[in-house]
């Protein structure tokens, strides 16, 4: 489990599910909200970039259910389903501008 | 030995242009022993005419590998590959306008305690983005070389090469500081968010830190990942390169076609009358001739799948079908397989590797075989030739290619269904992971785009010169021999082995309106299918009472087959079995027989029904 330098709590913030298209965050922490989801997921996501403290972004979201989600995180940009993206919960931000 | 350089990289960092400019095209490709990770190496002469040798392992996020790709590249890193020995020397590429990501790959590396180069690849991208990065102040803070490259042009790799000039074999670790490093750890979670936030403090000093900015990418994505208009785009994209394949295609097979036919009337009027000239007409040029007419249409569809590939649209066309794909139990990652099996089933099984759920990637390998690979193309285009007239419909749309869409579109809807079968026949298998990278887009590379084209073509003629060419030769001496009796008044190949073993075939075939020629060319088929339609050629040349044997198999076929047979046959080839190196390498794949033969076993079924279908209701409509 990924847990962030600052006092935050580990549920604190909104999932990445829940952030619109367009919107950017910062990342809170990377965790498997549940048992069902497998174990070393959260590291992956890590591994990916998506750790406390850096910046994300919906670039896209699918048709249907809204899913599957295009992320900027840092400079890079992935695909993930949303089960994935729930492991992020991440706290909302005003856009900067271009 | 030559020192071996190692090119380590994230996905997508442009590591394998840089090779190919590096390389060019001295390399080997081949597989590292065991596993079906791609080995690709090549050799580079330095400016002081001194050979190196560089080995492009295959992208890896980190060293704590999760899929087969980054266990080979870990432990060829780490030296406890069998058979591979470690590296001299590491370049770690990375894409220099996406530093946040890959430095920690860097950082990672960097306890190898190897000696290595930075190469700060796409540094013109990062340039031209208003990204200014300090690489000096970066090889101080990292504590290693860096050089600034573009992989795409032959004056931008200088400054590497000049760096690879002074590597020396077996060369002192400069890290090292004597004796053996300490022993490799893979990395805690707490260890990638320091080496994180060390980038961030590095990154801080040297600059090249841009965020969140809208991207001239992003641009493209907000039309091309629309939800309404991406798929839209998606659909005429396919389309497009199903047209162009055939419409461009034309010209060069009629060229290959009048060449190979001009060659045979050579060839019959400079040989003396012998076995020998029956068999280098009937036998190998018209059966090897009757498969290397594709070769043009192979080139266009890998053309276009290089292109889609190398732009970094095949990811985003992925990301749009993930949810269509997750409905039958699929993942997203699954589309570039099973998009590379539209080639050649082989390459698309190898390519599963990068699913990380065992489940997944099983089914996968299932369904990929029911892409219709450019192997099918041969006999589709064959009969759609012969069978299906050449006008345009619904305002200039080529019928024939209308007609090779929709067999396309069969396959990939009965591939969804049985997926659909699998994941109800063993449900609870848990969530599948995407996690696709989505690259910036760019334009493809030319250098690598021949590069790729050149290694299909050489595939592609080294079958034909050699399976093909063999199989030719075989069937020619099995349709040739014995003899007919003297008096006989049929066609030659009747009184052969080959006619007698085709007889009995018919009969199995016959419910499905396939004649004995046929079903002769569904044996050699089995090792290859394209095979089929050389086979084709061979029995028919064969079988021509003699004089017009260079002329092309299509007039022969469409006056001697009804259409609810040519119909049939095409039915047959869209889930066609009959392809030994597949079944081989699912075997390889899978470590076991039990999915070859569960694989031919439903082919075989599935074509068996197709075809019996088509054909009934065809003839009861004709």
């Amino acid at each position: 489990m990924l847990t962030p330098k600052s006092s935050l709590p580990a549920a604190a913030g909104i999932r990445l599910t829940e952030l619109g298209t367009g919107m950017c965050a910062r990342v809170v922490s990377v965790a498997a909200p549940d048992a069902a989801t497998p174990v070393d997921l959260g590291r992956r996501l890590a591994e990916l970039g998506f750790l406390p403290g850096e910046a994300v972004r919906i670039v896209a979201r699918g048709l249907m259910a809204r899913a599957p989600l295009a992320v900027r995180i840092g400079t890079g940009t992935f695909a993930l389903r949303l089960f994935e993206a729930a492991c992020i919960r991440v706290c909302p931000e005003q856009p900067r501008p271009a | 030995m030559s020192p071996l350089i190692a090119l380590v990289g994230n996905p997508n960092c442009g590591k394998t242009a840089l090779f190919n400019i590096l390389t060019g095209s001295r390399q080997k490709v081949a597989n590292y022993a065991g596993v079906t990770v791609e080995r690709k190496e090549g050799s580079l002469l330095t400016p002081s005419g001194k050979r190196v040798r560089i080995l492009d392992l295959p992208g890896a996020y980190s060293l704590d590998p999760l899929t087969p790709d980054e266990q080979v590249t870990a432990d060829v890193l780490l030296g406890r590959r069998t058979g591979e020995s470690q590296p001299d020397f590491v370049v770690c590429v990375t894409d220099a306008t996406n530093l946040r990501q890959n430095l920690r790959l860097v950082l990672s590396l960097k306890r190898l305690h190897l000696p290595m180069v930075v190469a700060l690849n796409m540094s013109d991208i990062a340039r031209r983005k208003g990204m200014m990065i300090d690489a000096e102040r970066l090889a101080g803070e990292l504590g290693v070389p860096v050089v600034e490259t573009i992989g795409v042009k032959t004056t931008g790799v200088r400054a590497l090469i000049k760096v690879l000039d002074g590597v020396g074999y077996p060369s002192p670790a400069p890290h090292a500081a004597g004796g053996r490093p300490a022993p490799w750890r893979t990395p805690s979670a707490s260890d990638i968010e320091h080496d994180q936030s060390e980038v961030r403090r590095i990154l801080g000093l040297v600059g090249g830190d841009r965020l969140n900015g809208v991207t001239i990418s992003d641009r493209v994505d907000a039309v091309l990942l629309n939800p309404v208009l991406g798929p839209l785009i998606l659909a005429v994209i396919l389309f497009l390169v199903f047209q162009a394949v055939f419409a461009w295609a034309q010209v060069p097979m009629d060229e290959i076609k009048l060449g190979v036919a001009a060659f045979g009337n050579w060839l019959a009027a400079a040989l003396p009358a012998s076995l020998l000239k029956d068999l280098a007409i009937n036998g190998v040029l018209a059966g090897v001739g009757s498969v290397l007419v594709f070769l043009p249409q192979i080139i266009i569809l890998f053309f276009f799948i290089l292109i889609l590939e190398d732009s970094g649209y095949l990811p985003r066309a992925a990301f749009l079908l993930d949810r269509v794909m997750g409905s039958v139990g699929l993942s997203g990652r699954a589309f570039i397989p099973l998009l590379s099996s539209f080639a050649c089933a082989i390459p698309g099984i190898m390519a599963t590797r990068t699913i990380q759920n065992p489940r997944d990637r099983l089914a996968t390998i299932m369904i990929a075989p029911l892409m219709t690979c450019s192997a099918r193309l041969p006999v589709y285009a064959l009969i759609i030739g012969a069978f299906i007239p050449r006008r345009t419909v619904w305002g200039g749309l080529e019928l024939q290619g209308v007609v090779l869409f929709a067999l396309y579109i069969v396959g990939v809807a009965s591939a969804m269904a049985v997926a659909f079968v699998l994941k109800r026949s063993a449900p609870g298998a848990g969530l599948q992971s995407l996690m696709l990278e989505l690259p910036a887009y760019h334009w493809p590379n030319l250098r690598s785009l021949a590069i790729g084209l050149w290694q299909r073509v050489e595939i592609f003629m080294s079958r034909v010169g050699t399976i093909i060419l063999a199989l030719m030769v075989i069937l020619w001496a099995l349709s040739s021999f014995p003899a007919p009796p003297p008096g006989a008044t049929g066609p030659p190949i009747q009184y052969s082995v080959a006619g007698h073993l085709g007889s009995w075939l018919a009969v199995l075939f016959a419910p499905i309106g396939f004649n004995w020629q046929i079903s002769i060319a569904l044996v050699p088929g089995l090792a290859a299918r394209e095979v089929a339609v050389g086979a084709l050629g061979t029995v028919y040349a064969l079988s021509a009472s003699g004089s017009d044997v260079s002329g092309t198999l299509t007039p022969l076929i469409a006056q001697s087959w009804s259409l609810p047979t040519a119909l049939s046959l095409l039915a047959w080839y869209v889930f066609a079995p009959q392809c030994l190196s597949t079944l081989a390498t699912v075997k390889r794949e899978t470590n076991s027989w039990r999915y070859p033969i569960i694989m031919a076993a439903y082919m075989f079924a599935l074509a068996y029904a197709g075809s019996l279908i088509t054909y009934t209701i065809a003839k009861a409509l004709s």
